[in-house]
């Protein structure tokens, strides 16, 4: 945080010091760096080590200046990057000063001896601080005759991080993030003099999820990602401003697109939610789209059971046919963009006539439901309550894994001033180790919450009986903040654009009369429907056994929601929109193709609630968002919803606004009974960040350093039944079983842990369920 | 403040072809100035003829000439582009489009980790200024001679790196191919690679 941001934060009046530099005076708050300061004037002191987010290290020299304090001079320039600002301070920069001048010549020349000069095959070149300074601050003519030091190229760091060590300035920005912010000390400054290099830890390969950032900031071509190395050119790319469509965390992105193609993305800036960083999955994980077969045309099923291309009009005009007064649901899934939740939830509506519409492609529950549209769907707390939280609560959900920008906050908080952190996880994760997370086996165990605590809860509660209404005790008695953390990117908003049973947009009650007609006039339409609809689960039932005849499904795996899933749309009228082909496409009636995040415009909201919006990066693409597609679909129903365009639908929503009605009461839901186990382990899991996820097909370099799948169980449990650490074990449920090496670690002796998705271990797939018992033995 | 009048439609040109302008200096020269004209013309017969019957013949171009580029090779047929980009970085024009990609064991196409995997030039925007070929560092990109660069339709003047490739030398090997026995990227950039026998 920097000494302005200090300011802000606390709100106390901070010590104003007033230096020149170069003969301008700037007044700047106490502890400023002398280059900030300088930044304030519009100078620009060359630097490599010195980094706004990261602690000074003064470890390169290049940004030396004149200082004189108190008509005292420094008998030698000083590192600009690690100086604060004094009062009476004169300082003097290389545009003042020749002794500077020559200085920061003279370091850039000792770089310089030291450094291939191979911009020509590196990926930095065109966009390195390195070549910029060497010629605003360089000798013209080298003076160096001598053999420049060689080290063997490229090493890897991880398999998505390669290393030039030649090419290395030993500024440590990467030691030091890695250290600082992601708390992965993997990467070190190794050896001495002429030999110093970053080097690896032989045991622990560099297995961080923000390994990515350490490419991002390196200032020379010394770190590059294994997947650009060689692709392309600065002046290649166009580059826009965008949002990154894989977690909750919302991070500003960056993305670089060659001839409509995504060649990389890179942290956005932007100080309220990601800082400057953001995790390896949000920046690798873009090949998704190239990796399966796109839909690209429309599709139906002929009576020979294949899909067949077809025309757009014959394709609306079947899905029309097969969904008009019908009895349909809609699956949106976790992904879609705020608009098109927002276009699905009004077609449900409109078209459908049905309140059965759910966004949740996952384990979910009525208690949850209402959790949703009473409780979560009013929170306010954002990542600076996190700042200045006295405690932090995770309470269903590992932040490393489920939204690493919010455990970047949380980690920072802690290493800064010793944040307690409670988590209810079964056991100490790696992130919750980096936490110095205190476990707590039950709410109870909770105390001293205030008014500056903060409670995150994430989905994964909702497959634990009566423990959202246990939360919302706690909330209510200690008034302490509580936020609601989903891991997929589109739940915030879906749930704000109503594509869930009890809620219109804005979250106006289905229930409530008043509501409906403040919606019902807004779209110009007679009536909504009056009840409550169906959830996921209950729609999927209904399908099987006939209740619902149709079907409307987005971007949803089936396997995220059960085994069972995909059997149950057998029976019936399925219409996908996809980007892909995939498990419902193969089963579906009619397929008719979206566009994907990077062709088509948008928003996410974040779990703050704060929109993150796109623009589209494939100017000419000819795909459409869902949106559009479900316009049209209304349009040949019949029952027009008139969304014609992401910014039409956009406007719609703002013209809408909240509910400000009365809220409905949360219903509470009373704990489940702890069965008796006997001789079974109760099953816990969470989806690791890198797995097996769809948006993470087709790039290799990221699996490669997704964590191995282990199953985790105590010392006790692993005696009797006579495992070692390491050994396989099988887990079985009635449905089926899997095999995976044993971890031995601190938690219940009736428990075990394993990765929901990862390689060998997809539970839902292999044992049939997320949260029951399983038998465990030997393998 | 005068009125500002509008430009007449023809811009006035009507009214000037109007008007009765005498044309002078008609006067006829006298026979012997035209004779003299006519020995310009006759002289010329006798001097030696500069120009040659193109196609059929074709003058050699004088040194430095700025003609169609080249991608270089080493001596075994390796490839001296590097995919840098540099040259499409300098081309003026923008004529220049190059995809870079790595060479990997079994496919290695020039010495050291990058090589250009997509090489064009597109004689359409081509100025022929050699920019280029001063910004390659590995001496890939060179011109030759050749200017015949006509031809009909767009598509057909934009060059591959197959049409722009260097001819194999005898005893060259088209890549992929492995590096000289004991050789390293430096040596090819050095030039220690001249008596490379592939066979
Ligand atoms: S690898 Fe890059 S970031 Fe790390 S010390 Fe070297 S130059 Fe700095
Ligand atoms: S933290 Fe989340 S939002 Fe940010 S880059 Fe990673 S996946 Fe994307
Ligand atoms: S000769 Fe000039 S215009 Fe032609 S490709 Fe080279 S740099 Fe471009
Ligand atoms: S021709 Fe030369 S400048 Fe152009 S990409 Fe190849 S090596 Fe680089
Ligand atoms: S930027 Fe100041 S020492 Fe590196």
């Amino acid at each position: 945080m920097t000494p302005e941001q200090a300011l802000l934060e606390t709100e106390v009046a901070i010590e104003m010091i007033t230096v020149v530099i170069d003969g301008f005076e700037v007044t700047v708050p106490k502890g400023t760096l002398v280059i900030r300061a300088a930044e304030k004037l519009g100078i620009q002191i060359p630097r490599f080590c010195d980094h706004p987010l990261l602690k000074p290290a003064g470890a390169c020299r290049q940004c030396l200046v004149d200082i004189e304090i108190n008509g005292r001079a420094f008998p030698k320039p000083q590192a600009s990057c690690t100086i604060p600002v004094e009062n009476n301070m004169i300082v003097k920069t290389q545009l003042t000063s020749t002794v500077a001048e020559k200085a920061q010549e003279g370091i850039m020349e000792f770089l310089l001896i030291n450094h291939p000069l191979d911009c020509a095959v590196c990926d930095k070149g065109g966009e390195c601080p390195l070549q910029n300074q060497a010629m605003s601050t360089g000798r013209p003519e080298s003076r160096f005759e001598g053999v420049k030091r060689t080290f063997e190229k490229p090493i890897s760091i991880s398999s998505q991080v390669l290393l030039d060590r030649e090419r290395c300035v030993l500024c440590a920005r990467c030691t030091r993030f890695s250290e600082e912010i992601a708390g992965d000390p993997f990467i070190t400054l190794n050896e001495r003099g002429a030999l110093q290099q970053v080097g690896i830890y032989e045991k622990d390969p560099f297995e961080s999820y923000y390994s990515g950032n350490t490419v991002q900031i390196c200032p020379v071509g010394a770190l590059t990602g294994t997947s650009y190395r060689f692709r392309a050119r600065p002046f290649d790319l166009v580059s826009i401003d965008s949002a990154c469509e894989h977690c909750a965390s919302g991070c500003a992105m960056r993305t670089d697109i060659r001839r409509g193609k995504t060649l990389r993305r890179l942290a956005g800036d932007d100080p309220s939610v990601n800082e400057e960083w953001n995790c390896d999955k949000g920046r690798w994980a873009f090949k998704y789209l190239t990796n399966r077969e796109r839909v690209t045309t429309p599709m139906i099923r002929g009576a020979d059971g294949e899909l067949h291309e077809t025309s757009w009009p014959e394709a609306i005009a079947f899905a029309a046919a097969g969904l008009k007064d019908k009895r349909a649901g809609v699956l949106v899934g976790g992904r879609t963009t705020v608009e098109d939740a927002y276009g699905y939830s009004k077609f449900a509506r409109v078209a459908l006539g049905t309140n059965d519409i759910d966004f949740r492609a996952r384990p979910h529950s009525d208690e949850e439901t209402s959790f949703l549209s009473r409780v979560a769907l009013n929170l306010k707390t954002t990542y600076k309550d996190i700042d200045v939280a006295d405690q932090v609560v995770l309470l269903g959900f590992e932040p490393e894994e489920e939204s690493p920008i919010v455990f970047l906050r949380i980690y920072k908080q802690v290493s800064k001033r010793a944040l307690p952190v409670l988590s209810d996880a079964p056991f100490a994760s790696r992130g919750s180790e980096k936490l110095g997370a205190v476990l707590i086996s039950d709410l109870s165990k909770i105390a001293n919450l205030t008014t500056k605590s903060v409670v995150i809860v994430g989905e994964r509660l909702a497959e634990t009986r009566g423990a959202f209404s246990s939360v919302y005790e706690l909330i209510n008695k200690s008034g302490a903040k509580l936020a609601w953390i989903p891991r997929r990117s589109g739940e915030p908003g879906a749930l704000a654009a109503g594509a869930i049973p009890t809620l219109l947009p804005g979250g106006r009650p289905v229930t409530d009369p008043a509501a409906r007609v403040d919606v019902a006039a807004a779209w110009s339409v007679e009536s909504l429907p009056t009840s409550q609809g169906r959830s996921t689960s209950e729609i999927l039932l209904a399908l099987n056994v006939k209740n619902l005849d149709a079907v409307v499904i987005g971007g949803v795996d089936p396997l995220d929601i059960s085994s069972t899933a995909l059997t149950q749309l057998l029976n019936s009228f399925v219409v996908s929109l996809e980007i892909s082909h995939s498990a419902i496409t193969a089963v579906a009636d009619v397929v008719l193709p979206v566009a994907a995040v990077i062709e088509k415009s948008g928003s996410y909201l974040d779990w703050q609630g704060s929109p993150r919006v796109f623009e589209k990066a494939i100017a000419d693409s000819l795909s459409r968002s869902d949106v559009r597609i479900l316009s049209m679909l209304a349009d040949e129903m019949g029952s027009p919803i008139n969304l014609p365009t992401v910014s039409a639908t956009a406007r719609e929503i703002a013209s809408l606004g909240k509910w400000d009605g009365t809220p409905v009461a949360f219903e509470k839901s009373v704990s489940e009974k702890i069965t008796e186990l006997g001789e079974k382990l109760n099953l816990k899991s969470w989806r690791l960040l890198l797995d097996l996820g769809t948006l993470q097909g087709g790039e290799a370099n990221l699996a490669g350093t997704a964590r191995k799948a282990s199953a985790h169980i105590s010392k006790a449990r692993a005696e009797k039944i006579g495992v070692k650490s390491g050994e396989l074990i099988s887990i079985s449920s009635e449905l089926g079983s899997l095999e995976l090496p044993v971890e031995i670690c601190e938690m219940a002796d009736d428990l075990i842990w394993v990765p929901r998705n990862s390689i060998g271990s997809q539970v839902i797939a292999n044992l049939g369920f997320v949260n029951g018992q399983v038998k465990v033995i030997k393998a | 403040m005068t009125e500002l009048t509008p430009r007449p439609d023809d811009l006035g040109l009507t009214a000037a072809a109007k008007a009765n302008v005498p044309i002078e200096n008609q006067n006829a020269k006298s026979f012997f100035a035209q004779l003299q004209g006519f020995w310009v013309t006759f002289t010329t017969m006798f001097k030696k003829v500069t120009t040659v019957e193109y196609p059929e013949v074709k003058e050699p171009m004088a040194e430095g000439f700025h003609g169609r580029h080249q991608l270089n090779r080493y001596d075994d047929g390796l490839e001296k582009c590097i995919g840098c980009e540099l040259c499409a970085w300098a081309c003026p024009a923008d004529a220049i489009l190059v995809e870079g990609e790595s060479n990997t064991e079994d496919a290695r196409y020039s010495p050291g980790e990058r090589y250009g995997k997509v090489y064009q030039i597109n004689y359409l925007r081509c100025i022929f200024c050699g920019l280029c070929v001063e910004a390659c560092p590995t001496r890939a990109l060179t011109m030759t001679n050749e200017y015949e660069l006509a031809d009909d339709s767009r598509s057909k003047l934009i060059f591959e790196k197959e049409d722009l490739l260097a001819p194999l030398r005898s005893g060259a090997l088209k890549p992929p191919h492995p590096m000289a026995e004991g050789k390293t990227h430096i040596d090819y950039y050095r030039g220690d690679i001249t008596d490379i026998k592939n066979d």
